[in-house]
């Protein structure tokens, strides 16, 4: 074993009912290093993960660690924790209707002499904690009331106080804006100096050549190479994710959705939702995409929420087709013809312990009413064609959702929405937590539907990705809407509209 | 060999594996017993035996079983009043008929079919009053339903005046007992009944499917379209509606309605049925048919000790310790680590022959 060396998995195999999800796949870190772990979606990043923390057990292979005798085999998130091995997964797993403090403690609260918690001695740590961290919250807060960035925040703070050597965190950035993401990394460097290997899983090229020294990169379950972040230019790493040379990313042409004729599908007059957005008016034409840009929490995902009903608007019209639609719930949208493909997959869209046919089918079932059921053979037919369609990797049609990667679950919503036919669809981040290649894909069909005379608004925190198939952006800021860009948008311009400069 | 065995994985990997193998466990050692266990027999033109006796008695449970399995798929909670509210609907069902403040009826006050939809339409009402609270007020279940479990009862006997009700009207028994010339229970039909409707209509509509949604997320099937507030209703309306029938049947049986003593800890067994027919209590996914062997299961332990001679009092204890056994052949985590000591046990035999193997070979 060379040295410094503070982990190393040899030969990891682990398989699914009709998945194989890691074939031998290697991987070693390196104490103070920031190492990445690329792959598409399903490539097996977060299994090979869960095998060393102790979620899953592998079926076979070895993983030895620095200081550890012999084989480990963590049969427990605790067993991995006990070793220190800590990890901040992609969604947030925290109590989320206990206090930021009890939060950081929990499962080792500080005790008195007589065996009651001492609230106060963690109340004060856990201030200081935070604090250590630059993290300016205050830490009685219940942690639902806060933003999913300062969630995250918490739940790496947690780890990092647990004295780990060896810290993973998946995703961590998917829900934080720059500055956040700024400040993770200052973090993450200074854990760096100390000594603490970091296993970084991020979909972000950019932020792994900010960030990090050494890439490893995975595909199908299997180990494909490790390279020092300077021998590996992005082409070459998206290229050994991909497993081709990919056409450049940029071979896809911002021409999408033209404003074509003067159809208008949507048009929202003086909307609101008290508390969430202020009144807005909107309107999109017939195979437009329409980009709503602005920072985490500026009200993009609760305007949308308005138009399509999820928040009932309290002032204000919304006419669909040139007539008035007073959508009281989302079935009201739906039947009008709407989708909306919700920002937080994991409470708004899954429904993980149904299979994936009836994922796919829910909305048109729901739309065609209780009692007029789907025959079996059209479900079974409409699922086969999406799962083709999108490429879903799933074992079966019948497969719970929840077995399935995170890229697929959402394609699996995305189906749920296509199937229903819309006229006017809403996609609130779909590419969030998703790897390169399906990025270009969903892109991709956004442009297709939009040929097509669908009209979709689009959600995205990466700019890029709006400027690439968004033909006009309305930028949002402060729960309200404050202007609109058309035309030639530029990366520049875009920022300084969503950073308060002057929106035209 | 192997198919064999492969083929006897495949049967205990069945979803319904386990409920229907503690059923054939209960019904074995019942055999073992006594040999007259399976006898059935014709006495007086109707048939007669112990299983006989475990179906015709299990109904009331069995009915209520079905609204339970809604009510845990789609609220994650139970529906503890449906005891109370089986009193309740008998009460009404028996003062409607015999008139209030009339301890013994011979003649009836109105037809006795109104009476008797008028009892099950009461237990709706309790169903409905429940749903409203659950879902549109969004109070947890077990708080919702203690409501009615404490306060059903006790309407029940002011509906009676504060007696025991009797309805001495011969085709009143009909339904608990036996109709003339048909050997078979009645409460059997009825029970066969509602497992009919409901199973055609879950099979029918896609309420199974809005239910199990409901249940495992509430918010995404509001997004995709489904009334989530509507279908949870809906459940506890059956289920109220069920609580009703039970009631009524249980009534028919004694030709009264005994306030105190109808449907007494039936909601506890309702809900044993549920979790025995390998049901979640944390909703979402469910199988009725599962359910509904759970709920004979129970009467068939019940009747068991009550012929082994077990006192009425000590009959919870052993029954407690049975049910302990049955839950936890199912649990997951007993079961995971059994077939991860098969497993263990299996590579060590082969680590063992390969060594033998190699020993040869020198």
């Amino acid at each position: 074993m060379e040295e410094n060396v503070l982990i190393s998995m040899r030969d990891i195999t682990k398989t699914f009912p009709g998945v194989t999800a890691l074939d031998h796949a290697e991987l070693t870190l390196r104490k103070g290093e920031i190492h990445a772990l690329m792959g598409e979606n399903g490539a097996g990043k977060s299994t090979i993960i869960k095998c060393l923390t102790g979620v899953y057990e592998r079926d076979a292979g070895e993983i030895s660690m620095d200081g550890v005798e012999g084989n480990i085999f963590n049969h427990s998130t605790q067993d991995a924790q006990k070793i220190g091995i800590a990890t901040v997964y992609q969604e947030v797993n925290l109590c989320p209707n206990l206090s930021i403090a009890e939060n950081l403690f929990i499962g080792r609260e500080p005790r008195k002499k007589s065996g009651m918690i001492d609230w106060k001695t963690m109340r004060r740590k856990a201030q200081q904690i935070m604090d250590d961290l630059k993290i300016s919250v205050n830490v009685s807060n219940v942690l639902e009331n806060c933003s999913l960035a300062i969630q995250q925040m918490v739940a790496i703070a947690r780890a990092v106080d647990m004295n780990c050597r060896l810290l993973i965190l998946d995703e961590p950035t998917s829900s934080l804006d720059d500055n956040e993401v700024a400040k993770l990394f200052a973090l993450m460097r200074s854990l760096k100096e100390k000594g603490v290997g970091i296993l970084f899983v991020t979909h972000f090229l950019d932020q792994v050549y900010e960030v990090c020294d050494r890439i490893t990169v995975m595909r199908n379950g299997k180990f494909v190479g490790e390279y020092p972040i300077a021998d590996l230019p992005r082409v070459k790493l998206v290229a050994a994710m991909l497993g081709k040379d990919l056409d450049d990313l940029s071979s896809i042409k911002p021409e999408g959705g033209k404003t074509s004729g003067s159809d208008v599908v949507v048009e929202a007059e003086n909307l609101s939702h008290k508390g969430t957005i202020k009144p807005f008016d909107f309107k999109i034409h017939k195979g437009e995409v329409v980009g709503l840009t602005g920072l985490l929490g500026s009200g993009r995902s609760e305007m949308v929420r308005c138009i399509f009903g999820a928040d009932k608007a309290q002032t204000g019209t919304l006419k669909m087709h040139g007539k008035e639609l007073k959508a009281n719930a989302p079935i009201d949208s739906i039947k009008a013809g709407m989708g909306f493909l919700p920002d937080d997959r994991k409470l708004d869209g899954c429904i993980g312990d149904l299979s994936v046919r009836e994922n796919i089918i829910l909305a048109l079932q729901a739309r065609q009413g209780m009692f007029h059921t789907l025959p079996k053979s059209k479900q079974n037919e409409l699922a086969d064609k999406y799962i083709d369609m999108l490429q879903i990797k799933t074992a079966s049609r019948e497969t719970p959702l929840k077995q399935l990667s995170g890229g697929n679950q959402q394609k699996v919503i995305l189906a749920r929405w296509l199937c229903t036919g819309p006229d006017f669809l809403i996609l609130d981040e779909p590419t969030r937590g998703i790897d390169i290649g399906t990025k270009t894909e969903f892109q991709k069909l956004v442009l297709k539907f939009a040929s097509e005379g669908m009209s979709v608004v689009f959600i995205s925190s990466e700019i890029e990705e709006m400027l690439r198939t968004c033909s006009r952006m309305c930028v949002m800021r402060d729960g309200a809407k404050v202007g609109e860009i058309e035309g030639d948008m530029t990366q520049e311009s875009v920022m300084s509209a969503i950073a308060g400069g002057d929106a035209k | 060999m192997s198919s064999v065995k492969q083929n006897i994985k495949k049967i205990t990997k069945m979803r319904l594996f386990f409920p229907i193998f503690c059923m054939i466990l209960v019904l074995l050692i019942n055999l073992i017993k006594s040999s007259a266990f399976f006898k059935v027999a014709v006495n007086n033109g109707v048939l007669y035996g112990r299983l006989i006796d475990i179906i015709n008695r299990g109904s009331e449970i069995a009915i209520l079983a079905v609204g339970q399995t809604l009510v845990v798929a789609v609220s994650a909670g139970t529906d503890i009043s449906v005891g109370s509210v089986m009193s309740l609907a008998a009460c009404g069902c028996c003062t409607m008929l015999a008139g209030y403040g009339v301890n013994s009826a011979t003649s009836l006050a109105m037809p006795m079919i109104a009476g008797m939809i008028g009892g099950i339409l009461l237990g709706g009402l309790c169903g409905a009053f429940n749903g409203v609270l659950v879902a549109n007020l969004k109070i947890q279940p077990m708080v919702a339903t203690l409501i009615l479990y404490t306060a059903a009862r006790a309407v029940g006997l002011v509906l009676c005046n504060n007696q025991i009700t009797y309805i001495r009207y011969e085709p009143y028994k009909y339904l608990g007992n036996f109709i003339p010339g048909v050997p078979i229970p009645t409460a059997i039909f009825i029970t066969a009944a509602v497992i009919a409707v409901i199973t055609i209509f879950l099979r029918k509509t896609s309420l199974g499917l809005y239910i199990q949604s409901v249940g495992v997320n509430a918010r995404a099937s509001n997004i995709s379209g489904i009334n989530s507030k509507l279908i949870c209703f809906v459940c506890y309306l059956i289920c109220g509606l069920c609580a009703g029938i039970a009631g009524i049947v249980a009534s028919s049986r004694i030709y009264s309605a005994d306030s105190n003593n109808i449907g007494l800890n039936f909601e506890l067994d309702s809900i044993l049925a549920v979790a025995l027919g390998g049901n979640s209590l944390a909703g979402g996914k469910f199988s009725m048919a599962g359910s509904i062997i759970g709920a004979y299961t129970i009467q068939a332990i019940t009747t068991t000790l009550l012929a082994m001679g077990v006192s009425t009092d000590q009959a919870p204890v052993v029954k407690a310790i049975i049910v302990i056994l049955i839950v936890a052949i199912q649990a997951p985590a007993l079961r995971a680590w059994m077939e991860g000591r098969a497993a263990r046990k299996l590579a060590a035999e082969k680590a063992a022959g390969q060594a033998h193997a190699g020993k040869e070979a020198v």
